[in-house]
């Protein structure tokens, strides 16, 4: 019995939402008492022993080259041959492009129940439960996973990373790996800018900003918090943002610590995607915009004037 | 050459969502039923593109559920398609509805299974991964190019902070969203066209539930905006630092 964390990685680096998964696969096992392990597929320059800080006592990795790449129906398969041999009876992952590819065909190969996009601990007092966000963030399910093995996928930024003391011995996973059936051609990274989904700060513009030659204060204001740049959906169908900008219900879901939403009105659609923030900031130059009723901070003003004084007024906390 | 599409009804983006029986279910009152925008803008267009390119295609259109799901998969035809199956059961959970469609997939031999890349109701993003895990066959998910040359599909997949493109042989399944397509509206030939197209109406096999929805919860409201004056921003980050600890 243990609880399997599968920890994602790309170009040699573990994935930032893969310590928020063990920090959550820790705290799991030791709530139904028992040890947590990582899963690690294909090769990394980090250094894995290192994992220990996060409170797993053994790394299993299948450093086969083919698995550098995500072939979800391989991944599925090593992940669902490893759960096997190492006797897990909970596998956690997290609810990031790699999850939403492997997370159901691990559950439907092992027959274990399956929770996706969980926003907390389970509640084991009275079977297994696991809440998790649906209907876009307007509300939360409690669901029960009723099979021996339980597979759960955590939604990023949802849990507060713990980092402590220690070292895990790193064991070599002995799996058949077919060849994939996959192959990656191309691989198109925005270069410099913060992804999206991992993001502490998101900075978003809508429509209020009237036309793309306007993003500049934008990229500016980004730029100086670190923040990743989104936008409302008519700003990217008119093609001044490119498309994977677009949050809210029919775009990218984002749940970061800080949303700031410039020009942006406030539908019910896009706050489907961004309600999970925790501190809202809403800068708008009409006072009855919705987005001010799912605010924290807002400022009631003309963001061509209120954007580059807040940009000011940053860069002077920072220098200080 | 044959394509199935997916297709899920789901409440309106606007719609009041509430439980009722003691927060154990949705409340359907007055809640007007669409068809989940990425089934529809994205995995269905672009089979119909497809289509359109090769009028030899097959394509045909799945859902699960019972006849008031009838509506929704009508008006799916109404965009194009030859014909809709049916499976006629009350869904469970997302395992239990990928099952269904699996059976009638393996049964049909689809080149091409393509479904949207979650539901704006149940986000579960994971009925596409059941289906492929079900009929062993390669998934890609969250894809938002793609483009068939013979039997080699060339997909371009998110990843964190960029796309990757995927070079696959058919059969696949294929999770959709933006970018695949651009939104149709349906016209009055198509509306008229799929009130006789055949919507097939099957059996569905047994199968058990993993998981069970025990109850829902509506988040706190939250404490209310505080407002900074538009020449004091200042104060903003102040407050954005100290109280807020955000930056
Ligand atoms: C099925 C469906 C799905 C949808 N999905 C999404 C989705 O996923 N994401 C999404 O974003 N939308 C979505 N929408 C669209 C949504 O309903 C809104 O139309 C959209 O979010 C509005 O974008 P906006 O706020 O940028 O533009 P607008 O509604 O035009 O608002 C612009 C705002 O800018 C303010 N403004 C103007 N000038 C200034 C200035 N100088 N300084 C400061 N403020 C200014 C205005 O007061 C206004 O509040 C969806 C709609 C439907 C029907």
């Amino acid at each position: 019995m243990c609880v399997l964390i599968f920890v994602d990685q790309t170009e040699g680096h573990i994935k930032k939402s893969s310590y928020e998964v063990l920090t959550y696969g820790v705290k799991l096992a030791a709530q139904i008492g028992t040890t947590a392990e990582a899963l690690l597929l294909g090769t990394v320059n980090d250094d894995l022993a290192a994992l220990g800080k996060y409170g797993v006592s053994k790394v299993h990795q299948a450093a086969n080259e083919t698995l550098n790449h995500l072939d979800a129906q391989l991944y599925a398969k090593v992940i669902a041959e490893a759960v096997q041999s190492i006797g897990a009876t909970v596998v956690v992952l997290s609810h990031n492009q790699t999850g939403k590819a492997i997370a159901a065909r691990i559950s439907a190969r092992l027959k274990a129940g399956l929770v996706t996009g969980a926003i907390a601990l389970p509640d084991t007092s009275n079977g297994f439960v696991v809440k998790r966000t649906v209907f876009s963030g307007k509300a939360f399910a409690n669901v029960n996973i009723v099979t021996p093995i339980k597979v759960i996928s955590l939604n990023p930024n949802s849990f507060h990373v713990a980092v402590g003391e220690g070292s895990a011995t790193v064991e070599s996973l002995n799996v058949t790996v077919d060849p994939s059936k996959i192959k990656v051609t191309a691989v198109n990274k925005v270069s410099g800018e913060v992804p999206l989904t991992e993001a502490d700060i998101v900075v978003s513009g809508g429509r209020g900003l009237k036309g793309p030659e306007n993003w500049g204060m934008i990229e500016d204001l980004a730029h100086e918090l670190h923040a990743a740049t989104a936008c409302s959906r008519p700003v990217a169908d008119s093609d001044w943002r490119p498309h994977h900008e677009h949050v809210g219900q029919t775009g990218v879901q984002i749940a970061p610590n800080l949303y700031i939403a410039i020009g942006i009105s406030g539908a019910i659609q896009h706050l489907a995607g961004v309600n999970r923030s925790k501190v809202i900031v809403v800068i708008n130059k009409d006072p009855e915009a919705p987005f001010f009723k799912a605010a924290d901070y807002g400022i009631v003003g003309d963001a061509f004037e209120v954007v580059p004084q807040l940009t000011a007024e940053i860069k002077k906390m920072h220098n200080n | 050459m044959k394509i199935l599409v997916c297709i899920s009804k789901t409440p309106d983006t606007t719609s009041k969502i509430a439980f009722k029986n003691g927060n154990t279910q949705f409340d359907e009152a007055g809640v007007q039923w669409i068809l989940n925008p990425y089934d529809e803008w994205y995995a269905l267009v672009k089979a119909l593109e497809l289509k359109e390119k090769d009028p030899s295609i097959v394509l045909h259109l799945i859902t699960v559920g019972t006849a008031d799901c009838d509506p929704v998969i009508r008006k799916a035809l109404a965009l194009g398609g030859d014909e809709a199956i049916r499976v006629n059961t009350d869904s469970t959970d997302s395992y239990s509805i990928a099952v269904q469609i699996a059976a009638v997939a393996k049964e049909g031999g689809y080149d091409l299974i393509l479904t949207g890349k979650e539901t704006i109701d149940y986000n579960g993003a994971s009925v596409p991964g059941f289906i492929s895990e079900l009929l062993d066959i390669p998934y890609v998910s969250l894809a938002i190019k793609f483009e068939l040359n013979g039997s080699v599909a060339t997909i371009d997949r998110e990843i964190e902070g960029g796309e990757e493109v995927n070079e696959v042989a058919l059969p696949v399944v294929v999770g959709c969203q933006k970018g695949m397509a651009e939104q149709r509206i349906p016209n009055m030939r198509g509306i008229m066209a799929a009130r006789t197209k055949p919507l097939k109406v099957v059996a569905p096999i047994a199968v058990d539930a993993l998981t069970s929805v025990v109850n829902f919860e509506l988040p706190l409201a939250k404490a209310g905006v505080k407002l900074v004056a538009a020449d004091n921003v200042a104060e903003l980050v102040r407050l954005l630092h100290e109280e807020a600890k955000a930056i």
